[in-house]
């Protein structure tokens, strides 16, 4: 009996230590700042191998290199399709305060349509608007949704 | 042996609070131990007509007064069924000793008749205990419908004659329900009494809307709504209906509030991509731009006197809280604890500034002094945020949201108050979720 109540133990104890570890790689991964998600889940597509949305750092805007990388495709597709018009749909993540996310989503939807124009796309034909955390694409509340939800999307409006 | 002690413990503690000769309450420390006090039903004059006391108001108005005063933290309310002496008699020539043996130390009693014209007139009296003597009477005339109302300016005049400030209980809150799932959620304005009665819905869920803010002088209200898919800043008349576009800017305006005298909206608007501080004015439409700065600078909120504004900004790299005179020049940042900070509010009393805080990934909602100094967090949580100062600065209301699970449900978001001492956190039961809370002013003042 004795035995067995000391294994229980060291069995809680390895719970313990396996919960504390994942808390703290958890919590790395959102004060490094470089959290931007690299995944295909969520991502849809304009044309074929024209992803729709790119994806952005914790409180951050600056396009990643992979974010630019899908922005390039997206305006090669949108000089090719000249009468085609879009809008940028900027959001954040739910671990913020509501008004500095609405900031947040507007500037990270104006980066991506600054490199839209500077890669030759009129910047008469994009429009831009933030949902700050009010439209989270993933609705669950671990760092992997987080991560998806900060995004900008490009939606066709024609 | 342990009963021993015990009983003399009791004892100690009879005579110590028997030594207050005049009651007053402190609420500048935590109050672990509120004030006992006896609310009578009042009494109905055997004039009244049946309609009237169909209504069960002798019972109805102590029941909210009761709540009030109990919610506060400050006081402890005693039950009903301890009483010895009926409303009547207690009305008109309390026995002293009778609300003393039941060791309360203040009592409430009132009357309620009808007037010429069928006008209701509550009448109420406050009693110290102790001293046995009368320490206000004071009577109310109003149509009957308006019972609610008078119950909670009751409860604001012994709140204030008992702790010699100003209440907060005849007062409303303006918010935002929520229904539905959390990628698809309906949002709507309302708005209810400040103890949770009375919601009305003054959006139908069509379009999104966020952070309504209460005018502290009128029954207007300014928020942020997707009308039309642009997000722009509000002005709404509770009263009537009518609602207003703030100003004819190319962008998306947010984070509104009032100036104190309620003539001005400040807010954010965004040109090109980068958030910057603007007020504008009411009447003459006349537009300030306050900041210019590549940051993001938002959720600005003014000093009582106007003088000063503090607001939201990461120019510094992070989230933190800056203050500037009203005119936009002398900015600073007052902020410096580990962490982000965001949100911040100007207390209606002029000496603390409400924030919320984020420090490894938890959420805080504290105060400091305007400059800077003096940082308390009176609460900790998974996420909460938006802080309200209740009418006399001596509460906070804020919203909390509870996380969702690895499937997304589970998530929602209620509406919480806590008093300035962190001792007193109390939910605010709402029929929806709800977010965005604003406090008007004391309706009784306007």
């Amino acid at each position: 009996m004795i035995f067995f109540n000391n294994l229980n133990r060291v069995a809680l104890v390895l719970v313990a230590t396996l919960f504390l570890g994942a808390c703290a790689t958890q919590q790395q991964a959102t004060t490094k700042g470089d959290d931007a998600y690299t995944g295909t889940e969520t991502v849809k597509f304009l044309a074929d191998g024209v992803p729709d949305r790119v994806f952005f750092s914790t409180n951050k805007s600056e396009l990643t290199s992979a974010a630019s990388a899908t922005l390039a495709k997206q305006a090669a597709y949108l000089k090719a399709n000249p009468t085609l018009n879009v809008v940028l749909e900027g959001h954040a993540d739910e671990r913020g305060t509501r008004e500095y996310n609405l900031a947040l989503g507007q500037k990270r939807a104006t980066a991506a349509k600054d490199f839209l124009v500077s890669n030759g796309v009129a910047a008469s034909r994009i429009k831009v608007i933030s949902y700050g955390k009010e439209k989270p694409v993933n609705p669950a509340s671990n760092a992997l949704a987080w991560s998806q939800n900060r995004r900008s999307v490009t939606v066709k409006t024609n | 042996m342990k009963f021993k002690i015990l009983k003399i413990f009791a004892f100690l503690l009879f005579l110590s609070t028997k030594s207050f000769a005049v009651v007053s309450v402190d609420i500048t420390r935590g109050n672990l131990d509120p004030l006992p006090i006896s609310v009578s039903d009042f009494y109905l004059d055997a004039k009244l007509n049946d309609n009237i006391k169909k209504l069960q108001l002798e019972s109805k108005i102590s029941e909210i007064i009761k709540n009030n005063l109990s919610r506060s933290g400050l006081f402890f309310p005693l039950e009903k069924k301890s009483f010895i002496q009926v409303p009547e008699a207690a009305h008109n020539k309390p026995r002293f000793e009778d609300w003393a043996f039941i060791k309360t130390q203040v009592l409430v009693t009132g009357k309620i008749s009808l007037e010429k014209e069928g006008r209701l007139r509550v009448e109420f009296k406050l009693w110290d205990v102790v001293s046995a003597t009368e320490l206000s009477a004071l009577a109310f005339y109003t149509t009957p419908d308006n019972w609610r109302r008078i119950s909670h300016m009751i409860s604001d005049k012994i709140y204030e004659r008992l702790t010699g400030e100003k209440g907060y209980f005849d007062s409303r809150i303006i918010y935002v329900s929520e229904t539905g799932p959390k990628v698809d959620r309906k949002k709507r304005l309302a708005v209810m009494d400040q103890d949770g009665y009375g919601v009305k819905y003054l959006t139908l869920g069509n379009e999104l809307v966020l952070t309504p803010r209460f005018s502290p002088t009128s029954q207007h209200v300014t928020y942020m709504s997707y009308f039309k898919n642009l997000p722009r800043v509000y002005l709404l008349n509770i009263e009537t209906g009518l609602q207003d576009l703030v100003g004819d800017f190319p962008g998306m305006t947010f984070a509104p509030r009032f100036s104190p005298d309620g003539k001005k909206i400040i807010m954010s608007f965004a040109q090109e991509g980068n958030s910057d501080i603007y007020t504008m004015d009411i009447k003459t439409r006349v537009v300030e731009r306050l900041t210019d700065h590549p940051a993001i600078d938002t959720s600005p909120s003014y000093s009582p006197d106007s003088s000063y504004i503090c607001f939201n900004s990461d120019r510094s790299g992070g989230q933190q809280i800056y203050t500037m005179r009203s005119d936009g020049t002398n900015v600073k940042r007052i902020s410096f604890g580990e962490g982000l900070y965001g949100t911040p509010v100007w207390s209606p009393r002029g000496d603390l500034i409400a924030f919320t805080k984020l420090y490894k990934n938890k959420f805080y909602i504290g105060v400091m002094r305007s400059d800077g100094s003096g940082e308390r967090l009176l609460t900790e949580n998974f996420y909460q945020e938006a802080p309200s100062w209740s009418p006399n600065g001596r509460v906070l209301v804020f919203y909390r949201e509870t996380p969702a699970d690895n499937t997304g449900k589970g998530g929602g978001a209620k509406l919480w108050s806590i008093d300035l001492t962190g001792y007193n956190e109390r939910l605010i039961q709402t029929p929806t979720d709800a977010s965005d809370p604003s406090w008007s002013g004391l309706l009784s003042t306007k």
